[in-house]
């Protein structure tokens, strides 16, 4: 039953992240002395000269039970928990008003776990090929030359990279529209056609950076296990250098990435997000722009809540994957 | 001595890497404090110029020298870096101690808020509290906001460093011997844990330049703080790309990469001369 016990240490983990990061979430802005609806309040006044003191009261208070600034601390935190963590509910979007923040950030979100899955996973796989082969075979020159572009592609912030890509391919060359626009109005087909060609620049961009990694690790990993005594004994009995690769190295190798691949996912998040800013993609590092540059601090709020939500538990599910690879897990 | 050493037995890349640290240490902090005129100030010289001998990277649209604004975004960049990678270290090497150390309840509770810390994207919880201070940032609460998640996974490395080396003869001797804790941990531990440590603080210096960067660009760094985000900001928001500014806006953008790749470079290579020298 070491599964069980493996599940159940994961899934405490899993909901104590959330909770510990939701709460963190919660507590920060009421450390702030600024106050968003004394904010609000000011930006109104402003624009619509002197206000009725009534009016304004009354104004002051729906407006503080919209943003759940009403009532004691704990009471609010215990509604925060109930309705944004269990039903994400996050109170009406100020922006696009009144249409609820959590049921905008759920229109844009499958475009960033798009964005993430595809990238992350491409990445995974392509960068742990070329590192297991820069690794075992490490006296051919075409591995130091990999490794070579990888560890200097790697250090380099995803924006910066993203930025690059935009001005050279989009700008300079023009072989890519500057703005994203995803024609969701003429058909599946059109949408399609335009999702695939917005998505180009963004992916390669995260493609490039993440990719570089898992060369770099995947090699370090890999020339260490094949100058171990077993995959020499494998060699003096004649097998194959494929088969030594896959069944040998490999094998002792990919745990530790599986593992390193959960840990990634919340720095690929935040690449993604700094990715969809500079390009324009509609997923949701975008959606937080938006909402800063306007100040909407529910859609803020509930951006952040669901972003923490989605990585926990795709954290959790790559987690749940080891045990597929790792036999000591499943059986014992 | 010990830099010889490392010298030696160190490769191309390494040198490489360990040059162009210095080169960018040096821009930052000492070229930075040779006489000029704040490169901030706009209409100091003429709009858009060409480079030429006077301006080597002409100037911005705001009649600004780019070289001097590049060297000034140099400094405050290593400024920030510096300061969450020192804090992100110090308070990593305590809690992962404590947590090592200790044991029982007090370290699974650690360990678990470490490893929250290391799951969580931390991009938007910075967005959310740069956002909500916006206009009243100082490059230094920058920093400290930065610095709450540089602590995260140095403490998550010395809590396993120092459960392997609970279990170590010299430890258990020390013990044995009447030293206390404290003492054990600050005389025999600590200088092994500092090697490591760093490597870890380098690492660090580029993460919290790259998130101050990454704020920047959404327009949540100081505004009039000169990083160098902020000052892929300015030419980016003044459309320098429309304008074939080239030089303002990739004087920033080569800089970063530079610095980044150099610091990198450094970083594995320092890392391969501790395996080394640990023998394996």
């Amino acid at each position: 039953m070491k599964f069980w016990k493996y599940f159940g240490k994961r899934a405490l983990t899993w909901l104590l992240t959330i909770w510990i990061g939701v709460t963190f979430i919660f507590f920060i802005p009421r450390m702030f002395p600024s106050d968003p609806v004394e904010t609000m309040i000011g930006q109104i006044t402003a624009r619509s000269g002197s206000m009725d003191p009534t009016a304004l009261e009354a104004m002051r208070h729906s407006l503080r039970v919209q943003f759940g600034l009403e009532g004691s601390l704990l009471q609010q935190y215990g509604s925060y928990l109930w309705k944004g963590l269990l039903h994400f509910d996050f109170g009406p979007s100020l922006m696009s008003y009144p249409t609820p923040a959590g049921e905008i950030v759920g229109t844009y979100m499958p475009y960033t776990v798009g964005l993430c899955t595809v990238s992350t996973i491409l990445a995974w796989i392509i960068g742990n090929a070329i590192g297991l082969l820069a690794g075992f075979r490490k006296d051919k020159k075409i591995s130091k030359i990999l490794e070579g572009i990888a560890i200097v592609i790697y250090p380099i912030p995803y924006y910066i990279v993203a930025l690059v890509f935009q001005i050279v391919f989009a700008f300079i060359l023009g072989w890519f529209p500057i703005t994203t626009t995803i024609n969701n109005m003429a058909g599946f087909g059109t949408w399609l056609a335009s999702l695939l060609r917005a998505s180009v620049l963004p992916m390669l961009s995260m493609l490039l950076v993440s990719t570089g990694w898992w060369i770099i690790s995947m090699k370090s990993l890999s020339s260490n296990v094949a100058e171990e005594d077993f995959v020499q004994y494998a060699r003096y009995r004649g097998l194959s250098e494929g088969k030594i690769g896959r069944s040998y190295v490999l094998k002792n190798t990919i745990l530790t990435q599986i593992t390193a691949l959960a840990l990634s996912l919340g720095g690929v998040f935040n690449g993604s997000i700094m990715t969809e800013v500079i390009f324009g993609y509609p997923g949701v590092g975008k959606l937080i722009q938006k909402a800063i540059t306007m100040s909407d601090y529910n859609m803020i709020l509930a951006t952040i809540t669901i972003s923490i939500i989605a990585i926990s538990t795709m954290t959790f599910i790559v987690d749940l994957i080891l045990p597929l690879f790792d036999p000591r897990i499943r059986y014992a | 001595m010990k830099f010889a050493k490392f010298w030696k037995n160190s490769n191309a890349r390494v040198h490489v890497g360990f040059v162009i640290t210095c080169i960018f240490i040096i821009i930052g902090f000492v070229v930075f404090y040779f006489p000029h005129i704040n490169p901030f100030t706009f209409n100091s010289y003429a709009n858009n110029l060409n480079p030429s001998p006077q301006h080597w990277l002409g100037t911005t649209a705001m009649g600004q020298d780019v070289v001097w604004l590049l060297i000034e975004a140099i400094h405050n960049s290593l400024c920030i870096g510096v300061t969450v990678a020192f804090l992100g270290t110090v308070v990593g090497v305590f809690v992962g101690l404590l947590a090592g150390f200790s044991g029982g309840a007090l370290d699974r509770v650690l360990s678990t808020i470490t490893d929250t810390f290391i799951v969580i994207p931390s991009l938007p919880i910075l967005i959310l509290m740069t956002a909500l201070m916006k206009g009243t940032m100082t490059w230094f609460v920058m920093a400290l906001v930065l610095a709450m998640f540089a602590w995260a996974w140095p403490s998550r490395q010395i809590r396993s460093m120092a459960l392997s080396m609970r279990e170590r003869d010299f430890i258990r001797t020390a013990e044995f011997s009447g030293e206390n804790r404290v003492q054990i941990i600050a005389t025999e531990v600590l200088p092994y844990v500092l090697s490591w440590s760093l490597s870890n603080f380098m690492n660090a210096v580029l993460n919290a330049i790259a998130s101050e960067s990454s704020l920047a660009v959404l327009g949540l760094s100081p505004a009039n703080l000169v990083s160098l985000g902020n000052m892929i900001n300015w030419a980016m928001a003044k459309n320098a790309i429309f304008q074939k500014r080239y030089f303002w806006i990739f004087a920033p953008i080569g800089a970063t990469i530079i610095m980044f790749v150099g610091l990198f470079l450094l970083i594995t290579g320092y890392n391969d001369y501790l395996q080394a020298r640990r023998g394996r």
